[in-house]
């Protein structure tokens, strides 16, 4: 009765995919100064060590970090906010630093790294220079991880100017409520009430680019458009049981 | 029955009224009322969202039966031993007492779309403005030869939750060694596509620990299902040999059932079987038929409001609309809650009417910490809700993927039944 072939033959013929949607997307961008970058290291190295005989302290050791996973390093402690990232796909490129390094809560909620940002894309790149030295793989070959760059997450600033209509907000945050808890309970989805709404803006554009990993979350965010998300941000920002 | 009057000129005065006088029915006459028949996960949400958001301004009544309900969805993680029942349980308290719903206990058995009132069995007459459909579904009879709803203690078919869930554990529990547990699969379309094969996982799940030379045969009309790739890769990988799935090509769409003699026939071939779980073709909640708004077998559905293609006042929800390519979920009942709530909010207030906007995600748990996940967005055309994008769970993903995808479902647990019930 118990026929492993039926199984078999099932399993090569009906088949059926959704859409996949791409992990990183290459683009051939010159990574900044790493001189610079050298010096800007500075404000990292209260917590991480990099180079020669470099290990974890406050923050992990950062060397090796190109195309690893994020929160990968064994014994390491990390937060369950970049635990839940990684989960989700989260690994170490020039955009994903580039996006981690200028709000780190933009791209991990709930990370412990208490770092204010880097607002500068140009210092971002120097520093990511500066931190590829110490991965493997030369860095100005194509192929080689680096070359992937910032992938354009910095939002135009009048994307984070509109102002937000709180009562479509209310009405589209239907579609969010179906997972998120609108009293700020994480049960396993985290939290979205009370952010700041620059910090939401900025996320739902990185879910939307496609530099904050989340099958979910890319396709909610991918069709709202910047009013939506401002609307969302707003309501959110404020939200009254 | 079929289609009257009412249906065609319902449809015309659709269009002649819904931009010209939305507050036709609030003026004059109090508080306009909303009846919801139905307070599973588009019920529920339909009453809870029109109750906040109207802020008193809506008079709505919630009809259910049950006063405690078990969500179907997630009872599979109770086969599994990976909930418990009471986990699934919810009761409508916090919609009564921190929203003003008034929910009655009471099955409805009729509506007079004329006068416009809900007829209960206990005989009170609930009078409505706009009429929310939310049954969910009801079986085909004569679609498994041989089993009836008589034979459901028998042969369960535990796809509404709460007793026969209950039923359908003991009796897997019960197996003898090395015994048989069958499925009969249902055809297209039914309410919740993955359900069937992520029940297959979890029986087979507890199988494994309790009764690890049992068998799981599978009899399915249909050539292909819901994550099949998934589920077949996580069947191969961790219950090889167990699961005998049998499509159509070998016989699955032709079975006979004998409930007494605890047989199943597949292409004439009888074995002697320990379990049965027959899960029927379905339909729409016995009501979409009574409100005579049904196609014979669902509800058919204008996508923009979920407002029923028969009578302008009614709207219907969940698995009993025919509405496009949602798949008949709890995700997709509340979502198309929502779409359909601040429509109706919008027609008897006056309130704005945003456009409508869908999606659904189902998570399914093929071992412990082996979850997987399938979702798509979707907008309203003129003719259907239309999908827009989606993702599946990939084959071959690392562990921490797939424990993150169980956790995650944990979450949308808690927060749609919080969406739902309040």
């Amino acid at each position: 009765m118990v026929s492993g072939l039926r199984l078999f033959l099932m399993t090569a013929t009906g088949i059926w995919f959704g859409l996949f949607l791409l992990g990183q997307a290459a683009f051939a961008v010159d990574l900044g100064d790493k001189e610079k970058g050298r010096k800007l290291f500075k404000l990292c190295k209260h917590c991480h060590q990099i180079g020669q005989g470099a290990k974890n302290r406050i923050g992990p050791h950062l060397n090796l970090l190109f195309g690893r996973k994020a929160a990968s390093i064994d014994g390491f402690r990390y937060s369950k906010g970049i635990k839940r990232a990684a989960a989700g796909g989260l690994e170490w490129h020039a955009d994903t630093l580039s996006a981690y390094l200028e709000n780190p809560k933009n791209l991990v909620s709930g990370t412990r790294m208490n770092f204010v940002g880097m607002k500068d894309l140009d210092q971002r790149m120097d520093l990511i220079a500066y931190l590829r030295l110490f991965s493997d793989n030369p860095a100005d070959i194509p192929e080689a991880d680096p070359t992937v760059s910032d992938a354009g997450h910095d939002l135009d600033p009048a994307i984070l100017a509109l102002k937000g209509d709180p009562d479509y907000g209310d009405y589209l945050s239907g579609e969010c409520t179906a997972c998120h808890q609108t009293s700020g309970q994480d049960d396993g989805v985290p939290s979205i009430v009370a952010w700041p709404e620059d910090d939401f803006v900025r996320a739902m554009h990185a879910y939307k680019k496609q530099v904050r990993q989340h099958p979910v979350m890319q396709m909610i965010a991918g069709r709202l458009s910047d009013d939506e998300i401002a609307s969302l941000a707003a309501f959110f920002a404020n939200i009254k049981e | 029955m079929g289609l009257d009057r009412r249906v065609f000129m319902g449809g015309a005065a659709v269009a002649a009224s819904s931009l010209a006088m939305p507050y036709g029915f609030a003026k004059g006459n109090g508080t306009p009322k909303v009846v919801v028949i139905g307070g599973g996960a588009g019920g529920a949400t339909a009453a809870r969202y029109l109750a906040k958001d109207s802020k008193g301004a809506l008079d709505v009544t919630l009809i259910e039966p049950s006063r405690s309900y078990y969500t179907c969805f997630f009872s599979n993680l109770y086969l599994g031993g990976f909930k418990n029942l009471d986990d699934l349980a919810h009761s409508y308290g916090t919609l009564a007492s921190g929203y003003g719903v008034n929910v009655v206990h009471d099955w409805a058995v009729g509506v007079d779309r004329d006068k416009k009132y809900v007829r209960l069995a206990g005989g009170a007459r609930v009078p409505y403005d706009k009429l929310i459909l939310s049954p969910g579904i009801d079986f085909v009879e004569g679609s498994v030869a041989g089993w009836d709803i008589l034979a459901q203690n028998k042969m369960p078919h535990a796809y509404k939750a709460g007793s026969q869930t209950e039923l359908l554990k003991a009796q897997v529990m019960a197996m003898p060694a090395g015994g048989v547990f069958a499925m009969v699969a249902p055809p297209n379309p039914f309410r919740c596509p993955p359900g069937p094969y992520e029940r297959i996982s979890m029986v087979a799940y507890l199988l494994k620990t309790h009764n690890p030379t049992a068998k799981i045969l599978v009899a399915d009309p249909k050539p292909k299902f819901s994550k099949m790739a998934l589920f077949q890769e996580g069947w191969g990988t961790h219950y090889d040999g167990m699961i005998d799935w049998i499509g159509p090509d070998f016989g699955g769409d032709n079975v006979v059932v004998n409930p007494d003699e605890m047989t199943l026939s597949i292409d004439g071939e009888v074995t002697k079987v320990d379990v049965c779980n027959v899960i029927p073709a379905m339909k729409a909640g016995r009501i979409a038929e009574v409100a005579d708004v049904s196609d014979g077998r669902w509800a058919p559905v204008h996508a923009r409001d979920m407002s029923s293609k028969a009578d302008k006042d009614i709207h219907v929800l969940g698995d009993a609309a025919l509405q496009g390519d949602m798949p008949k979920s709890g995700f997709a009942a509340n979502s198309q809650a929502k779409v359909c709530a601040n429509a109706i909010r919008g027609a008897l207030t006056g309130s704005k009417i945003f456009p409508a906007k869908f999606s659904n995600t189902c998570w399914s748990l093929i071992d412990d910490d082996d979850g997987v996940k399938v979702g798509a967005s979707y907008k309203a055309t003129d003719e259907k809700i239309a999908k827009v994008s989606g993702f599946i769970s990939k084959t071959g993903e690392d562990a921490a993927t797939r424990a993150n995808n169980y956790k995650e479902s944990e979450g949308w647990y808690a927060g749609i039944t919080k969406d739902m019930f309040g």
